[in-house]
C-alpha cells in the first residue's frame, strides 16, 4: 500500500529499451540489405562494409579516450553510423574511402557537436556528401563486376528503359544497400513492428514524394515511372532508416509529418529539376538543418493556454 | 618604440583578427583557396591598414565624433582604390583571383574596427604599427588557411606539389565548406596553444582589445555589445576630453623623450 501512495515525479511510464536497444534493432534491420548487397556485389561489399563498421567504431572509442571522456562504443550507434555510411557506397570504392567517411562522420559531425544526441545532422548523411563533394569521380562510378553503366535512376532521368521488376528485387546497379527495395522493405517492417519506428515520417516521405513527381514529373499518374522513382535509388533506405534518426528528426507529431513532406517534396525537386539524378541525402540533410524550425512552429500548447489570442 | 612592438605581438599572436576576433570572415573565407591567394589578401589588406589608420590617427582632432564612420570610409575606400590599381597593373593574376574581394577591403571590419577602436582615439606611431600588426596577424591567418586547403584540396603548397602521387586530393577543402572546417581546426588548436600556455602560467590575456566589457564607462559608441544607457553619450564626451588631456600628456613625453 505504501509504495502504491508513494508520490513521485514524471516520468510515470518507465521503459527498460535503452539507446543499445534501439540500435541493435536498427543494425538487425539492416542486414537483410546488407545481406543483398554483399550477395549482389560479391565479397567487396563484405569488405567495405566490415573496413567502414571498424573504422567507425574505433574512431568514437579513440576519440573519447583521448578526450577523456567516457567511452560510448556500447551504445552500437557508431556501428549503426558505419553501416549505414557503407551501404550508401557504391562497392568499386576503395578501401580508404569508407574510413575517411567513417573519420569524418563521428569525428566531426557527431563528436564535436558533443556525442549522441548532440549532433544536428544524420552523422552518416553528412559523411555521404562530404565525401559525394569530395570524391566525385569515386562516389558516382558504379561499374563493378556484376554491372556496368548508369543506375536506374540515372537512366530514368536521360529516358532509357528501366526494368522495374529488376529495380524491386535490387539486381541494379547503384550503392550498396540502396538496390533492393525488398530487403529494406523487409527491415523496415522489423522496425516497425518493433516499435522502433513508425509510419509518420516515412509514410508522408513517400506520398508528398509520389504526389510531386505525378504533379511535375511529366508523365501524369504513370504508375510504372512513379514505382520506379520509387524503387530507384536511395529513397527508400532515406526514408525507413535516415529520415527516421531519433537525434535528427523532429519531436512532435505533426513536426514529423511536416518534415516527412519537405523532404519528399526536397527530393522531387532535386530528382527532376537537379543536375543529377538522386537526390535523397542532400535532401533529408536539408531537412534535419529546419528539424528546430519545424519544432517551433509545431510546439503543442499546453492544455489551457492559447484560448484567447492576445 | 616599446609600445610600438606591443601593437605588433598584439595583432599578429594575442589578438589576431581571424583566430581571436573572427574579423573580417568574409575574405577569410571566400579567397584562402590557395596559400598565394590568402597572402595576397592578407598583404593588400596590410597596406590600407596601416595606411588608413596612419591616416585616421592624423585627422583625429578633425572629424568630428557624429560623422565619423564616413569619414573613414571615405579614408580607406581611397587608400583600396589605391591597392586595387596598383594590384591591377602591377600583379595582374593575384587580381584576377581576388576579384570582387578587392573593393570588398572597404568594407572589411578588420579595418574599420581598427580605425574605430584603435586609430581614432590614439597617436599615429603607435597606430602605424597597430595596423601592421593587425595586417600581419591577417596576413599570417589567410596564409595558415589557404596552405592547410591548398595541401588537402589540390596536394600543393604555393603552387608546389608537395603530396606522394597516390593522394588523391579532397576537394572539399577548396570549396566553400572546406572554409568553414580549415578555419574551426586552425581556431581550436589555437585555443588549445593559448590554454595549454595559461596553465603553464604565461600571460595570454590581450592587450588593449578595444572593449573592456565595462559598458558603463566605454566610450566606444559604436560598439555591437554595448547595454543601451541614455546618461552613456555625455560620460563619453567627459572620458575622450579626459583622454585628449592624456594624450597630449603622452605626446609631451615622446617629445621629451
Amino acid at each position: 500500500m505504501s509504495d502504491f501512495m508513494k508520490v513521485s515525479s514524471n516520468p510515470h511510464i518507465r521503459s527498460k529499451t535503452g539507446t543499445s536497444g534501439i540500435m541493435l534493432c536498427v543494425v538487425i534491420a539492416l542486414l537483410p540489405a546488407a545481406g543483398f548487397g554483399i550477395y549482389n556485389f560479391g565479397a567487396g561489399a563484405l569488405v567495405t562494409i566490415l573496413v567502414t563498421v571498424a573504422s567507425a567504431v574505433l574512431t568514437e572509442y579513440l576519440f573519447e579516450k583521448i578526450c577523456k571522456k567516457k567511452v560510448t562504443i556500447g551504445d552500437y550507434s557508431a556501428v549503426v553510423t558505419g553501416l549505414l555510411l557503407a551501404l550508401n557506397l557504391p562497392v568499386s570504392a576503395p578501401w580508404w574511402i569508407g574510413v575517411v567517411g567513417s573519420v569524418f562522420a563521428i569525428l566531426v559531425v557527431k563528436m564535436l557537436f558533443g556525442g549522441l544526441g548532440q549532433n544536428f545532422m544524420n552523422p552518416a548523411l553528412g559523411a555521404r556528401c562530404f565525401l559525394l563533394i569530395s570524391f566525385t569521380s569515386i562516389m558516382t562510378n558504379f561499374d563493378c563486376d556484376a554491372y556496368t553503366g548508369a543506375t536506374p535512376l540515372a537512366n530514368l532521368k536521360s529516358g532509357a528503359d528501366v526494368n522495374i521488376l529488376d529495380m524491386v528485387i535490387g539486381r541494379t546497379a547503384g550503392t550498396i544497400g540502396e538496390t533492393s527495395m525488398i530487403a529494406i522493405v523487409i527491415g523496415a517492417c522489423f522496425l516497425i513492428l518493433m516499435g522502433v519506428i513508425d509510419l509518420r515520417i516515412p509514410g508522408s516521405y513517400i506520398v508528398s514524394f509520389v504526389i510531386f513527381i505525378s504533379i511535375f514529373g511529366g508523365h501524369g499518374l504513370d504508375w510504372a515511372y512513379i514505382s520506379a522513382h520509387l524503387a530507384g535509388g536511395g529513397l527508400m533506405l532515406g526514408a525507413f532508416f535516415m529520415a527516421t534518426d531519433y537525434v535528427t528528426r523532429p519531436i512532435t507529431k505533426n513536426g514529423q509529418y511536416l518534415f516527412g513532406i519537405l523532404l519528399g517534396v526536397l527530393t522531387g525537386i532535386f530528382r527532376l529539376f537537379g543536375p543529377s539524378a538522386e537526390g535523397v541525402s542532400y535532401a533529408i540533410i536539408l531537412g534535419n538543418l529546419l528539424v528546430p524550425l519545424i519544432e517551433k512552429i509545431t510546439l503543442p500548447k499546453a492544455f489551457g493556454k492559447g484560448g484567447e489570442k492576445a | 618604440m616599446n609600445r610600438a612592438g606591443e601593437r605588433l605581438v598584439n595583432g599578429i599572436i594575442k589578438e589576431n583578427p581571424t583566430f581571436v576576433l573572427t574579423l573580417g570572415m568574409c575574405p577569410t573565407l571566400a579567397v584562402t583557396t590557395s596559400a598565394i591567394n590568402g597572402l595576397g589578401m592578407g598583404l593588400t589588406t596590410m597596406v590600407v591598414l596601416a595606411l588608413s589608420n596612419v591616416f585616421i590617427s592624423l585627422l583625429r582632432h578633425v572629424i568630428p565624433d557624429k560623422v565619423r564612420i564616413p569619414a573613414f570610409i571615405v579614408i580607406i575606400a581611397s587608400f583600396v582604390t589605391v591597392a586595387q590599381l596598383l594590384l591591377q597593373g602591377f600583379i595582374p593574376f593575384l587580381y584576377d583571383a581576388l576579384g570582387i574581394y578587392i573593393p570588398l577591403i572597404v568594407v572589411n571590419c578588420i579595418i574599420l574596427g581598427r580605425a574605430e577602436a584603435y586609430a581614432y582615439k590614439n597617436p599615429v606611431i603607435p597606430s602605424l604599427f597597430d595596423g601592421i600588426g593587425m595586417g600581419l596577424g591577417f596576413s599570417v591567418a589567410l596564409t595558415c588557411i589557404g596552405a592547410v586547403r591548398e595541401l588537402l584540396g589540390a596536394g600543393e603548397i604555393f603552387g608546389i606539389h608537395v603530396m606522394p602521387e597516390s593522394y588523391v586530393p579532397v576537394s572539399i577543402f577548396i570549396m566553400a565548406p572546406g572554409a568553414f572546417f580549415v578555419l574551426a581546426m586552425l581556431t581550436a588548436i589555437q585555443n588549445k596553444v593559448k590554454i595549454s600556455g595559461e596553465r603553464k602560467g604565461k600571460d595570454m590575456s590581450k592587450i588593449q582589445s578595444g572593449c573592456s566589457s565595462d559598458c558603463m564607462n566605454c566610450e566606444d559608441a559604436g560598439c555591437a555589445h554595448r547595454l543601451y544607457d541614455d546618461r552613456a553619450d555625455s560620460r563619453a564626451a567627459q572620458k575622450r576630453k579626459v583622454q585628449e588631456i592624456t594624450i597630449e600628456e603622452i605626446k609631451e613625453e615622446d617629445d621629451n623623450g
